[in-house]
């Protein structure tokens, strides 16, 4: 009876989300309050009927209902709860849920938190919501229904895919399309702005904490994803270029894009047609991520088994969101008019040059991305693109960007004087040249494009100090405590630095892991041992032990420093025997300056087995670096000018209107 | 500077600035390029010998030897195969009898490979080797040479 229930609850939500999506955009139109005012108990009821419908999935995948056919296929009755609750977005269906969910939040929270904004434009920027929302669940109803039973019922599922069952599996997801679908907020926003033709700073105000909370889930989920296949895959890499990363990668690029552009629309009224067109682009990108993903034309751990109807729905939406939005752009923008003035050196050049820079970078991917399955597409042939290609691309269209985010935050708006600029910067210059040739000479092995990563690092965390010392010192004598001045410093303006530091921290980890690290396979027998620096590894054979739902060989590794006794790790080997697969289960000792990274390979004759032993320097700074930039994220949409501020103009502005 | 010629400028440094990356973006991914090659069309000549590529097919039963940390495999697409050198750690989902895409170099009729990948899903067969099979089946030579990447190599 409850998927049934889950299933009608989706139809349901179906019907609102086209109430949604219609009557308060026509009440708009021809200023009737009363329709604009269904926008918001809307938004409730839909957010409440898909998390019912996807209560009920959990409570089929929890009750091991497997006479449904998803739980069938991602399920097992041995497998732990925790991992049959986060099986509900293990597969292809799940996760469209998992989406629809995602979005309706959104939808909810904008509608909850948008008590300042005018009637008109939170009733626009709800219907359009609901547009997206019903495409999805029209998706879903009409090719990837959840909820189908399986006659006859089996005796047990097939479980999850092995892979998938670990801990980062269960949050990767969510956070993941928390920050796909936040970018539907922006879109909204900027589409809702165009029909209403009211673009202006106010817009953007109100466009910014969303925009950055949407950038901050995109960039957990992203350093997620990382973080897993660097322990999970048993290979020890934590980034491959493969297309469906390269998917998430896209929006985050444009979305930091936009983060950049809001600022200065916000702050000098300019760029706006650009702002609104980024908006639009981030969004499409997730969709389109979206569509390479779940349609089937990738193969991956992230292309679920697949249906060509499902791709074409996907794509048919994608032409449709594009296209409509485009051309109500190509139709609007013109409108919009040019911003403030500025000179050729000003925060607003540094900001323009850094989004032509992201949306280059953003170019790169998606042709290395889209080229080999276009021509594929065409029966031109199959090729590849594989890393080469991007890490030539991305040092030299990073290394300017990563140089201007040393000076822009120090530029001023509307015209900067270039020997102040200089004079400010050059402690913070010098500084990093000494720190760079200070590090390469205690490590040693860190080549010209290694020098370039230090030296860039270093340069941001040099003026960030310039800025933080500048806004610190005590100005006009007065005798004010330095906790005092330290509070003064605007949210949104510490919040940017500290998200910059992250890229610095981020920096710093691939610089040191790619120049430093050391990969060995080795073919050991018990009481071997191999030799990296002065870390002995030695071998101390196999046993075999019994998991929940696998079977593993068990290995014993360890490590001394120096004869010093470190840590004794323990790789795996398991077999899922419910779906007949293997998998190899890392084992690694985290630590600050280096990590220790043992897995098995396979057993070879006379009981010995190939071990993959690595030492990965400061590797752990990568998802460091993205966990202080979201940090710094969180900092700057908290900033309580934004409210204030919000509030203060939503009433000019609705005077305006009432006046006009 | 008048308004206009800073506009001019900015415009002029935006264009060349991004020419520039263009240029940069495209160069790299003309030499990065990787192609794909069948086991036919390798035993006729067709693959390259000083550049990294692509084979796929299936591993033939019984032609997986290891020795130390060093393996060799014979790969096919059931019309012609061609044995493979590897030294490292294997995929999980890499066996006898399955599909498998390997990257490297031809060394004297030997497929060096440098990367061996095999999907994550034991039912799954990487599409290039899939097609390697199907081609193959169909004995169709006009077939088989549409996978080569002639096109795009002008």
């Amino acid at each position: 009876m409850i998927p049934e229930l889950g299933h009608l609850l989706l139809w349901l939500a179906l019907g609102v989300s086209a109430v949604l999506g219609t009557m308060p955009l026509v009440g708009a139109a021809r200023n009737r309050t009363d329709w604009m005012a269904l926008a918001r108990p809307s938004a409730a009821i839909l957010f409440a009927l898909v998390a019912l419908s996807f209560v009920c999935l959990a409570l089929a995948f929890v009750g091991k209902d497997f006479s449904v056919l998803y739980v069938a296929t991602n399920s097992n009755s041995s497998l732990p709860t925790h991992y049959r609750f986060a099986a509900v977005w293990g597969g292809h269906e799940g996760s469209m849920l998992l989406w629809t969910l995602m979005l309706a939040f959104w939808t909810v929270a904008v509608a909850r938190f948008s008590a300042h904004l005018p009637d008109k434009v939170i009733a626009r920027i709800l219907a359009v919501m609901g547009w997206l929302s019903f495409g999805f669940l029209l998706f879903m109803l009409a090719t990837s229904n959840p909820f189908d039973r399986l006659v006859p019922t089996p005796a047990d599922g097939r479980d999850l895919n092995p892979l998938l069952q670990d801990p980062g599996m269960v949050i990767h997801p969510p956070m993941l399309y928390m920050g796909y679908v936040g970018l539907s907020v922006a879109f909204s926003f900027a589409v809702a702005a165009l029909i209403g033709g009211n673009l202006d700073a106010t817009w953007a105000r109100w466009t910014r904490p969303w925009t950055t909370a949407a950038w901050i889930f995109l960039t957990l989920g992203i350093a997620l994803g990382s973080g897993w296949a660097y322990y999970e895959l048993g290979w020890g890499g934590w980034w491959f270029w493969d297309p469906v990363e390269n998917a998430s990668f896209m929006p985050w690029l444009v979305a930091t894009a936009l983060i950049h552009s809001l600022a200065v629309t916000e702050k000098r009224n300019s760029f706006k047609s650009w702002t609104v067109l980024l908006a639009i682009l981030a969004f499409s990108l997730s969709l389109l991520g979206t569509f390479l993903v779940r349609s089937g034309v990738l193969s991956s751990v992230h292309a679920f088994a697949t249906d060509p109807r499902r791709g074409l729905f996907i794509l048919a939406f994608l032409v449709v969101v594009i296209g409509a939005s485009l051309t109500l752009y190509a139709w609007r923008a013109p409108s919009v008019g040019l911003g403030a003035r500025f000179a050729l050196l000003s925060r607003e050049t540094l900001l323009l040059s850094n989004n032509v820079l992201l949306l280059v970078a953003c170019g790169a991917v998606l042709l290395g991305t889209l080229y080999p399955l276009a021509l594929d597409a065409l029966g031109m042939g199959k090729i590849s693109v594989g890393p080469p290609y991007f890490d030539t691309v991305f040092v030299p269209l990073l290394t300017p960007l990563v140089f201007l985010m040393g000076i822009g935050p120090l530029a001023r708006w509307k015209e900067t004087e270039l020997p102040d600029l200089a004079s400010r910067l050059k402690w913070a210059a010098g500084a990093a040249v000494v720190a760079t040739v200070a590090t390469m000479w205690l490590r040693g092995g860190i080549g010209v494009v290694g020098a370039v990563g230090l030296l860039m690092a270093f340069w941001i965390i040099g003026s960030i100090a310039t800025d933080f010392v500048d806004r610190l010192r005590p100005v006009g004598g007065l005798r004010t405590g330095l906790w005092h001045r330290a509070r003064l410093i605007p949210r949104s303006i510490a919040g940017m630095q500290i998200a910059h530091l992250g890229v610095a921290v981020f920096i710093l980890g691939v610089t040191l892991v790619k120049t430093g690290e050391v990969e060995r396979d080795v073919r050991m027998q018990v009481g071997d041992t191999t030799t990296i620096g002065d870390l002995v590894f030695s071998f101390g054979g196999v046993r075999d032990v019994q998991g929940p739902n696998y079977r593993a060989a068990r290995g014993t590794v360890t490590v001394t420093d120096k004869g010093r006794p470190v840590v004794t790790l323990h790789p795996e080997k398991r077999h899922y025997p419910a779906t007949q697969s293997t998998m190899t289960e890392a084992d690694i000792d985290v630590g600050l300056t280096r990590d220790l990274y043992v897995s098995l390979g396979e057993a070879v004759d006379g009981g010995a087995w190939i071990v993959r032993v690595y030492v990965k320097p400061f590797v752990d700074w990568i998802w460091g670096g993205c966990l202080v930039m979201a940090l710094g994220g969180l900092l700057a949409a908290s900033d309580r000018r934004y409210r204030a501020k919000v509030r203060r103009t939503a009433e000019a502005s609705t005077s305006v209107a009432s006046a006009a | 500077m008048k308004p206009r010629h800073k506009r001019l400028a900015i415009v002029g440094g935006a264009v060349c600035a991004v020419g520039a990356a263009a240029a940069l973006v495209l160069n790299a991914f003309q030499s990065n390029l990787v192609f794909f090659y069948s086991p036919s069309q390798i035993a006729a000549n067709e693959a390259p010998t000083a550049r990294t590529f692509r084979i796929g097919g299936m591993v033939v039963e019984g032609t997986v030897k290891r020795e130390g940390t060093k393996v060799s495999f014979v790969v096919t697409d059931t019309a012609k195969s061609i044995p493979v050198r590897y030294e490292g750690i294997l995929p999980d989902l890499f066996k006898e009898g399955k599909g498998v895409v390997a990257q490297g170099q031809l060394h004297d009729g030997v497929f060096v490979a440098r990367e061996v990948l095999a999907k994550h899903d034991e039912n799954y067969m990487p599409p290039e080797a899939a097609e390697a099979l199907k081609n193959a089946q169909k004995g169709n030579p006009k077939l088989a040479e549409s996978i080569s990447a002639e096109p795009i190599r002008k």
